[in-house]
């Protein structure tokens, strides 16, 4: 067991299973995730990427192997995690509809953990999360309340919401799905800047030109299991398994 | 005799349409009571003067239940041709109604616990303390005299039964109520003494509406005639209601000294009524004006016992909704069969078990009963909606609270519960809109609240024309801006999702 790599790699997937009813959903899925780097995760629909996700978040429990997220182990078959939950501290998620409280401001959005969960004092709070949206161009739609703001502003509040918590590791479920070209690659340079700050960032798209672009490495999965790996320029432009050819070309259309 | 005339519909003459009369036999003996040999019959002295009258007439006599407080009414709308149920002789009667002859005299009287029969002798002696009687009656407009010059408390009921269980429950001091009553109470229940002296006398009479004063006058004839041969003597010792007033009546009646109800009252009660028979009544305007007072006050108590009714709906509420969204199994269980319960039996079920049945147990006041009743009722039915409103929350809000280290429980105070409100804003208003005017229910325990003291006011003005325009116009002043001020959250808000 490679206990002294776990400790420095923001997450660590041991052959990964998930299982649902008759369904192999993941089948023994293994890689890591190291700081400073901005893995993606690409795959045909249904081929596991959400599931992958949810099960770091433990959003989802898996069936087989362990997921490691900093010095936080998830075991199989846990429904409920403790309270106070230790992984909330290392890994925040933005999630592909964004998922915004609906009742409360964008600012208040990013407000609500430091001050409930780590009951910090709201005006150093409040500073911070000011400063966070303004860092990531939306600080002029702090008082604005979900509903008021575009897909692109909505994304943005969601990461400055899960970075209010400082997570070394960050999940982005399809953050490009709604996005124009010119706020893909705004948003791609963002979460370059993340990842260069220090962050692990694991990240699900389709967008094989923004992996292309801005990931450092990428995951191919097909089927439950993961078909290739490596450096995404390297592996996109060379594919070597079939299922990363149909992928792109299925892309390409 | 119902099954010999639907036989033959058709063929029927006037002499054999059914007389049909008004009455109710709830609690009503020896009027009217249900035969307890035959429940489908019924059986009283008002049954046998009516089966007398009928026989005269050449008519078959046909029942028609009818609530007490409302057999004014139906008399007036024509509902049967006579009521005939222990009715006082009255000037709004007299005003607005075909009155028959006094067919019997009978005296208000004062029964009390056994132990308080040196202490309470007269309306004088219960200053302060609570006396029951029948709503909309004589006995009632006594007691109200009683409470401006003697500060005696009225409580009006709905029947003439519970004053006396509640006398032994000590919820009441005294009853105020016909010898007629009273001697029947006194046979059912131990403990209970009924003072000698009266406190007035008063007459029964049959009603008719205002157009039938032919027939009234026909049946005046047969009522003359069973006095003065001794058959309304029969029926009245048959039913042990003979004394030694009834033989006085008939003579004055035949003598034509029989002074019409406004003199009877006022001659031993004094101020009982303003009214004189030569005076004008006083329009239904000037009626609402003096009952302005109280209907306000009884506007007071419906605000009052709605509001605190749905605070306590909406508490209780959201604590089975959440009960039933986090609980375990055994939990959910309890508050399902609470809400299936309480939603699936009347509400008027509930109260009589909150404050009759329970009463050998707990003696709520008739307020906290009604209060208790209320909220508890309306419970059920918010706590679904605010269940609903929970589930309605989108998943991927909780996920996101979740991800960000809530606790279940920060998670429905900061993020769930909040959108919920939202959601439940509407039925909420809605349910409490529906809430004011159900809670005139609670008349029934007796707690006089606004639609109680207008029926009280339309009996006694004989028309609910104005007192249902001002009772209307009060209801209304109440849930219009109740249901503005929820206009105006709903709009603030705007609900997530609505859109």
């Amino acid at each position: 067991m490679p206990l002294e790599r776990s400790r420095s790699a923001p997450l660590e997937i041991d052959s990964l299973h998930v299982r649902r009813g008759e369904r192999d959903i993941l089948r023994g899925v293994s890689f890591s995730v190291a700081s400073r780097s901005l893995v993606a995760l690409m795959g045909l629909s249904g081929s596991g990427k959400s599931t992958l996700l949810r099960s770091v978040a433990a959003l989802e429990p898996f069936d087989g192997g362990e997921i490691r997220v900093g010095d936080v182990a998830l075991k199989p078959g846990v429904r409920r995690p403790p309270s106070p939950d230790p992984l909330r501290d290392r890994v925040g998620m933005v999630f592909q509809f964004h998922c915004l409280f609906e009742h409360l401001s964008a600012l208040d959005n990013v407000c609500l953990a430091p001050c409930w969960v780590r009951r910090e004092p709201a005006s150093d709070v409040r500073a911070r999360a000011a400063a966070l949206l303004d860092q990531l161009g939306v600080g002029q739609r702090a008082a604005a309340r979900p509903r008021e703001l575009s897909g692109g502003e909505a994304q943005r509040v969601a990461i400055a919401r899960a970075l209010a918590m400082d997570p070394p590791l960050l999940l982005l479920d399809e953050p490009t799905a709604s996005l124009d070209p010119a706020r893909r690659r705004s948003l791609g340079e963002s979460l370059a800047e993340l990842a260069a700050s220090g962050r692990a960032l694991l990240v699900t798209s389709h967008d094989d030109d923004f992996v292309r672009d801005f990931a450092s490495e990428v995951v191919i999965l097909a089927d439950g299991e993961v078909v290739e790996r490596g450096d995404a320029r390297e592996v996109l432009n060379a594919p070597r398994h079939d299922a990363t050819k149909t992928l792109l070309r299925g892309l390409a259309r | 005799m119902v099954g010999a005339l639907a036989l033959a519909p058709c063929a029927v003459e006037a002499q054999s349409t059914p007389l049909r009369w008004g009455g109710d036999s709830e609690g009503g003996a020896p009027y009217i009571e249900a035969d307890p040999q035959d429940p489908s019959r019924v059986q009283g002295f008002d049954v046998d003067i009516a089966e007398l009258i009928a026989k005269e007439l050449g008519r078959p006599a046909q029942f028609i239940q009818t609530a007490y407080a409302s057999l004014d009414q139906s008399a007036a709308r024509g509902d049967f041709d006579i009521a005939l149920n222990g009715l006082e002789d009255t000037p709004a009667r007299h005003a607005t109604l075909a009155v028959t002859v006094p067919y019997y005299e009978f005296s208000e009287v004062l029964t009390v616990r056994a132990q308080d029969a040196q202490r309470f002798r007269s309306l004088e002696d219960l200053r302060g303390l609570r006396v029951a009687t029948l709503g909309g009656t004589t006995a009632y407009e006594l007691l109200l005299v009683a409470e401006r010059e003697h500060g005696v408390v009225p409580i009006s009921y709905d029947d003439d039964v519970h004053p006396y269980e509640d006398l032994l429950h000590n919820r009441v001091d005294a009853v105020l109520l016909d010898n007629v009553i009273a001697e029947r109470s006194m046979r059912r229940m131990a403990g209970l003494v009924t003072q000698p002296e009266a406190i007035a006398v008063g007459h029964y009479v049959g009603i008719l509406g205002p157009a039938q004063r032919q027939l009234r006058d026909r049946i005046d004839i047969i009522l003359r005639a069973a006095m003065a041969d001794g058959r309304l003597e029969a029926i009245l010792r048959r039913w042990l209601v003979w004394n030694d007033r009834q033989p006085n009546l008939y003579e004055r009646l035949a003598q034509g000294t029989y002074r019409a109800a406004p003199e009877a009252v006022s001659e031993s009660a004094g101020a009982a009524s303003s009214d004189s028979a030569g005076a004008p009544r006083p329009s239904g305007w000037d009626m609402a004006w003096q009952y302005l007072p109280s209907l306000l006050s009884a506007a007071v108590t419906t605000l009052v016992l709605s509001c605190l009714a749905m605070a306590l709906a909406v508490g209780l509420g959201a604590v089975i909704a959440t009960g039933r969204v986090y609980g375990n199994r055994a939990l959910r269980a309890l508050f399902t069969a609470y809400v299936e319960v309480t939603r699936g039996t009347p509400i008027l079920l509930q109260l009589f078990v909150i404050y009759y049945g329970l009463a050998s147990v707990v003696r709520l006041p008739a307020f906290v009963a009604a209060l208790l009743g209320l909220g508890l009722n309306y419970a059920a039915y918010e706590s679904e909606i605010y269940r609903g409103a929970l589930l309605a929350v989108p998943r991927g809000q909780l996920e996101a609270a979740r991800v960000l280290g809530l606790s279940n429980w920060q998670t429905l105070r900061l993020v769930r519960a909040p959108q919920a409100f939202r959601f439940a804003l509407a039925p909420t208003t809605n349910d409490f809109v529906a809430m004011l005017k159900d809670s005139s229910l609670v008349s029934v325990l007796t707690v006089m609240e606004l639609t109680k003291q207008t029926q009280i006011f339309a009996t006694n003005l004989g028309s609910w024309v104005v007192p249902g325009a001002v009772c209307a116009a009060m209801y209304l002043a109440m849930s219009l801006p109740l249901a503005q001020i929820a206009r105006r959250l709903e709009a603030r808000w705007s609900a997530p999702g609505a859109t």
